[in-house]
């Protein structure tokens, strides 16, 4: 049963994306539906076993590793994919109208969309190395063709230098598992962990491996690919980009640190993690508050975001994995919010210069609206998902008594607030002469469409998280790391 | 010095040789075939450190190279196909200068 709900997750959008290449166009919309639509009962089953306490885990074809290829499933994978289905189907339900899936544009979209939700799936699920370095594979180059799907010169430039970028950072991982699986003899990631030692190899190995991560998690000071490549994409990529894809890197850098033995690089390789985290907080914030574009300004605090993310190596306790496993979902439900809202106010106003959000509260209220709630997650206040996460990363920063921790998160968490602010503060000024100047190249504004509806779905869930923190929580202390602190 | 220690130094020296020319060269197409040059640095890596066992040469390893090789394809064709694309859009074969837009 739980063999066909995992290869249901990877096989059914992956064929789905093959079919709507292949097939007439007004066949596009509901295979890509249908598609979707199974996702969840794919989930199901595997969300029953792991809620038990056990861990699934299948062999391909039947070989155990070395020689074969595992697929396994522990609460850490089942978090991640149950917040890709989430933002998945919400982000689809806008695609539906942003991409009409029998249009030219959908035409180009759609199976793109459904091989980078395979990939991703995929990747979750993957507990080898090489088989991760495949589906990263997957997920950049998918992930760089919807970036350019727009044609737009700027777009067009963002995603050349991502993949490059990215293209590099996997050299860097494959060069890394060639040489663990030179000194270990595997690809597995739990064998891999059993059976390193801690010598100059295996130090060059990790250090090779964890700069190509970093590239693909656009960790300062390896973040120059992000703010252009997520704020230059069309508004449902840009969502997923930065909800999912970045934290597909991360998800490895956390696997292979506390699961397979990385944390054999030392308390001093894991302070460096952490001061970098630090320094794309501060970074990242700065930079958001200095940008004159809304979706600039909602990838840079990407950028912060994931910082927060970095302070789990430095910390190594079960508290602030439990945090940072649940910012990561909270933040990539807000952020998707985040990013929705700003492309249908971008392409409602048709521009996303700050100065044009002027009085846009009055037209375009649900986008603002849904902006507003997803920032209030951002800033991390109560009673939002973004609390509950700052707020026991803060607890577990304060019991290890590190200061200087509790000192960047709260100073992130004040930054957030002066961007966030500075847009909902725009957006309900009143505009001078009092006419709404936003009718000046407006589409179609002021309708409550899907579009509209699929962002403040999300950021109404992005709060609904503070409230129903329990649960989650429940489930990721179904799989913390072996051999943590509490 | 050993066979293994001299595919290894080839290997490094390749490799350095790629990642120079990806941050040196101005032209995508010589950044392109900068990361196919690292690739196949990689590649002469896992030869190396999976090649000849006292049973014959390792499985897991020629199928590594195999899939790498592969990927390498895909990933060279579509980028290819991004450059020309990006030409034919703003006649630039390089990521020099500004984002400009509007």
């Amino acid at each position: 049963m739980t063999t066909e709900a995992l290869a249901l997750l990877v096989f059914a959008p992956l064929v789905a994306g093959l079919v709507v290449i292949a097939a007439p166009r007004r066949a596009a919309a509901p295979v890509a539906v249908a598609a979707l639509l199974t996702l969840p009962f794919g989930l199901w089953p595997l969300t029953l076993v792991v809620w038990r306490g056990e861990t699934v885990q299948v062999a391909l074809a039947g070989f155990a590793p070395p020689l074969g290829i595992v697929w396994r499933v522990d609460a850490l994978a089942l978090t991640m994919l149950w917040l890709t289905l989430v933002v998945v189907l919400v982000v689809s339900l806008h695609a539906l109208t942003s991409f009409p899936p029998a249009s030219e544009s959908g035409q180009r979209f759609w199976p793109l969309w459904l091989i980078l939700i395979a990939s991703v799936h995929a990747l979750f699920v993957s507990a080898d190395l090489f088989n991760l370095y495949v589906t990263l594979e997957l997920v950049t180059l998918a992930g760089v063709a919807m970036i350019a799907i727009g044609g737009k010169p700027a777009a067009m430039r963002a995603a050349m230098r991502y993949l490059l970028l990215g293209l590099m950072a996997s050299l860097f991982y494959l060069l890394a598992t060639a040489l663990l699986y030179g000194q270990t003899g595997t690809l597995d990631l739990y064998q891999v962990g059993e059976r390193l030692d801690d010598g100059a190899l295996a130090l060059i190995a990790l250090a090779l491996m964890v700069t190509g991560l970093l590239v693909k998690a656009a960790i300062v000071p390896l973040h120059v690919w992000l703010p252009a490549a997520h704020g230059k994409a069309p508004g449902p990529v840009s969502a997923v980009l930065s909800a999912l894809v970045v934290k597909v890197a991360l998800y490895i850098l956390i696997r292979l640190w506390f699961w397979s033995g990385g944390a054999a690089g030392g308390d001093g390789a894991a302070l460096l993690l952490g001061l970098l985290g630090a320094l794309a907080i501060v970074h990242g914030s700065l930079a958001a508050i200095t940008q004159t574009r809304l979706k600039m300004l909602v990838a840079y605090s990407t950028v912060a975001q994931l910082g927060y993310v970095m302070l789990l190596f430095p910390l190594a306790s079960t508290a602030a994995f439990r945090a940072v496993t649940f910012h990561m979902v909270a933040h990539g439900v807000a952020k998707a919010a985040m990013f929705l809202a700003a492309a249908n106010l971008l392409h409602a106003l048709g521009s996303d210069r700050l100065q044009r959000l002027v009085g846009a509260d009055q037209r375009h209220g649900v986008n603002v609206l849904a902006f507003a709630l997803a920032g209030v997650s951002i800033m991390g206040l109560p009673p939002s998902g973004g609390f509950v996460a700052k707020w026991m990363l803060l607890e577990a920063a304060w019991r290890q008594q590190g200061w200087g921790w509790v000192a960047v998160i709260s100073l992130g968490s004040l930054l957030a607030a002066v961007y966030v602010f500075r847009v909902v503060a725009l957006a309900f000024a009143q505009p001078k002469g009092g006419s709404v100047r936003a009718s000046v190249g407006a589409r179609g504004g002021g309708r409550f469409d899907t579009t509209a509806l699929a962002a403040l779905l999300l950021a109404v869930l992005a709060i609904l998280l503070g409230f129903a923190s329990a649960p989650l929580v429940a489930l990721i202390d179904r799989g913390l790391p072996p051999g943590m602190l509490p | 010095m050993s066979s293994a220690f001299v595919y290894v130094l080839a290997a490094s020296a390749v490799f350095g040789v790629g990642v120079y020319g990806l941050i040196v060269a101005d032209h995508l197409m010589r950044k392109l075939l900068s990361l196919n040059v690292m690739g196949s640095a990689v590649f002469v890596l896992i030869l190396t450190v999976g090649g000849a066992t006292p049973a014959g040469p390792d499985p897991v390893a020629q199928a590594l190279i195999l899939t790498g090789i592969v990927i390498a394809v895909a990933a060279t064709a579509f980028a290819l196909a991004l450059i020309v694309r990006m030409f034919q859009e703003t006649g630039l074969t390089s990521l020099r200068g500004r984002d400009d837009d509007d």
